[in-house]
């Protein structure tokens, strides 16, 4: 069996600040990590390796930096990792990001024949689209399991597991091959073992640039990319507002609070605050 | 005449709220784009009252593609349908609810297509100088707005965030036209096939409520929701928790607000023995009013709270309950 798990370095989202002086997102001194849903897709493939004796390629397209994810992957206790980087895949929208993730695939399917499983996280924290796992689903033709919670069982040519829907959980029976994006849900990932975290410590990842995977730089990157940003704003801070002291009575303070409440317009649009501004209806 | 399709997302007979909200959005949109109509598409099979609310909703034209095999959502049957209407309608502009199904359904649909798509917009504009349609959506856990188009790729696609757009209440004397849809699908291989469908155990109205009253840690356990369900309930709103309170077992994950949880934008949000670490606020800071109960006057939770009371919430929740209910009685009176 073989699998690829596409992992995503991004932003400590948690350590993000903004700058409000120049309103500039801060990302100086910002530690980047592998995006906390990619961390569920890596301990499924550490327990395909155990159980199904997988041969795991880990994949990211990024800068140089990106390595240090890799190397982080490895810990698992997975075969070999890649990084996908080059100029003409800079500025890529998803559409370009699942082109260069195909590509790179291919290129592993070259090395160790037909890949069976394609693992992502169900979405990133900094672009947060959820859109790469579908993508690269539709790109390599495979079937696509969406927000994965659990698996019942695996066999030679179909999956059986449960996903998140909105409407409630669904079981399914899934081709392979197949692509899989996996929720928080599914797993709690595991601490590295000493020889695993060694062997990552002294790990070189693959890298690859767009002459490797015969990318079309017009597919690729920002000529690839059919969106465009054009703006981006931060949303206007929240200030804390007005505090009833602790020294009120509770039914003092019940009574300042429902009066600071007839001070907003909007609470009309609650039924059960009407009474506070006189609407009967 | 541009198009601008509206997919209808149905959960059993009915049309989930969100393919209200983006029509009432598209007709909008419509009337600042010349010459353009709103056409919804319904799959399934009868479903001829979704399609005729579609109209009263907002839809000039209901595209409907009747067919056994699509009664229940199967993500490669309804991707191949999708992409060959696209084809042979091609629309301008097509807009899908940002639910994990119509995620994974649109991300499925642009990448076939290869064009752009926007994933989970909270704005929705036409440029009338370029025609073209600005999507606005939160990125970085919502620190960052970010507008974006597709000049040159048809159709421009979005999918948007339930709960954001307002819908139109129904007219039923708006007109349209329902166009049946002959589609027979082509033979497939079976890439997934449905074995059993298991609904939530709990069901909260968390992302719809316009009052949620939340509890965190502060709250003690699971008795302590009793109190802050009955104000929810007498404000028509739904209750709400932080992990912590998750975590501690006491209420179930449904219920979670915050970056691993739900995000939130009711008119009012009561939070009740939350501290207002990050990755809660993150969750609920597009809430109109927001009010904080907290014992410890340095909670950072009043830094975002519009009305915050330093209090003990066994107090403070039943306090405010029942002088709600005072005033009720009396304005009965
Ligand atoms: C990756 C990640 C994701 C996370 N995602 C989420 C998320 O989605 N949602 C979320 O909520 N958290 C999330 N968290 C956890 C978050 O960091 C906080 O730990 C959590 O929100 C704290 O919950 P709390 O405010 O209920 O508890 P605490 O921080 O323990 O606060 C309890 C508060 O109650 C007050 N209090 C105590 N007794 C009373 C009383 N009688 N009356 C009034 N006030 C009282 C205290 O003063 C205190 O401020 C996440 C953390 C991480 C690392
Ligand atoms: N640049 C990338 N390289 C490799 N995998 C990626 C990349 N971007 C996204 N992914 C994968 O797609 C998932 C969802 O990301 P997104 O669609 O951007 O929200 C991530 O959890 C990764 O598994």
């Amino acid at each position: 069996m073989n699998v690829v798990v596409l992992i995503k370095q991004v932003p400590d989202t948690t350590n993000v600040r903004i700058d409000r002086k120049t309103n500039n997102l801060v990302r100086e001194g910002v530690p980047s990590v592998i995006n906390p849903d990619c961390m569920h897709a890596l301990e499924l493939a550490a327990q395909l390796k155990e159980k199904h004796n997988a041969t795991v390629y880990v994949i990211t397209m990024g800068p140089p930096q990106a390595i240090n994810a890799l190397k982080d992957a490895i810990s698992f206790g997975l075969d070999e990792a890649v990084l996908l980087s080059d100029r003409a895949f800079a500025g890529a929208d998803t559409l370009a990001t699942t082109y260069t993730l195909y590509k790179g695939i291919k290129k592993i399917e070259e090395k160790i024949g037909k890949i069976d499983i394609v693992l992502a996280g169900r979405q990133a924290a900094d672009g947060d689209t959820g859109q790469v796992g579908p993508g690269v689903a539709t790109r390599l033709g495979y079937s696509l399991a969406a927000y994965v919670t659990s698996i019942e069982k695996i066999e030679k040519d179909e999956i059986i597991l449960t996903r998140r829907l909105d409407r409630g959980y669904e079981k399914v029976r899934v081709k392979i091959p197949c692509v899989l994006t996996v929720t928080p849900e599914l797993n709690e990932p595991r601490y590295a073992s000493l020889p695993n975290l060694i062997r990552s410590l002294r790990y070189q990842p693959i890298v690859w640039n767009k002459d490797d995977i015969n990318a079309d730089p017009k597919k690729a990157g920002f000529f690839g990319s059919p969106t465009r940003v054009v703006n981006t704003n931060i949303p206007p801070a929240r200030k804390g507002g007005d505090i009833i002291s602790k020294n009120e009575s509770p039914e003092i303070a019940a009574q300042k609070l429902l009066d600071e409440l007839k001070k907003f317009e909007s609470i009309r649009l609650i039924e059960g605050l009407r009474v506070l501004v006189g609407d009967k209806k | 005449m541009r198009k601008i399709f509206v997919f209808v997302e149905r959960v059993d007979g009915e049309a989930h709220p969100v393919s209200w909200e983006l029509l009432g959005k598209a007709r909008e949109l419509a009337n600042n784009l010349e010459e353009s109509e709103v056409w919804a598409i319904v799959l399934g099979k009868e479903c001829e009252n979704v399609c005729k609310e579609a109209i009263s909703r907002g839809a000039d034209k209901v595209l409907y593609v009747k067919n056994d095999q699509l009664v229940e959502y199967v993500n490669y049957k309804y991707k191949k349908v999708l992409v060959d209407i696209v084809r042979k309608y091609e629309p301008e502009i097509f807009l899908i609810g940002a639910t994990l199904e119509g995620r994974e359904l649109a991300g499925m649909v642009a990448t076939e297509l290869e064009t752009g798509l926007t994933a989970d917009c909270t704005g929705l504009d036409i440029l009338p100088d370029k025609k073209l349609l600005a999507m606005t959506r939160p990125t970085f856990g919502g620190n960052l707005m970010a507008t974006i188009m597709c000049p040159e790729h048809r159709p421009q696609m979005a999918t948007v965030r339930p709960g954001v757009m307002r819908e139109l209440p129904p007219d039923p004397n708006r007109k349209g036209e329902v166009i049946v849809e002959e589609y027979s699908i082509p033979e497939m291989e079976k890439f997934i096939e449905i074995l059993e469908a298991v609904p939530l155990s709990v069901k909260s109205n968390l992302a719809y409520a316009p009052v949620v009253v939340a509890g965190g840690k502060g709250v003690g356990g699971p008795e302590g929701f009793e109190k802050l369900r009955e104000l929810a309930n007498l404000l028509g709103g739904e209750i709400g928790a932080s992990r912590a309170a998750v975590k501690a077992g006491w209420i179930s994950d449904e219920y979670q607000v915050g970056q691993t949880g739900k995000t939130i934008h009711p008119v009012l949000y009561i939070a009740c023995g939350i501290s207002g670490a990050i990755q809660h606020v993150v969750g609920i800071k597009e809430s109109e009013i927001i009010v904080a109960i907290n014992t410890d006057e340095n909670a950072p939770i009043f830094d975002v709270a519009d009305i915050g009371i330093v209090g003990d919430l066994h107090a403070v929740v039943p306090a405010i309950t029942s002088k709600l209910k005072a005033m009720k009685g009396e304005v009965r009176k």
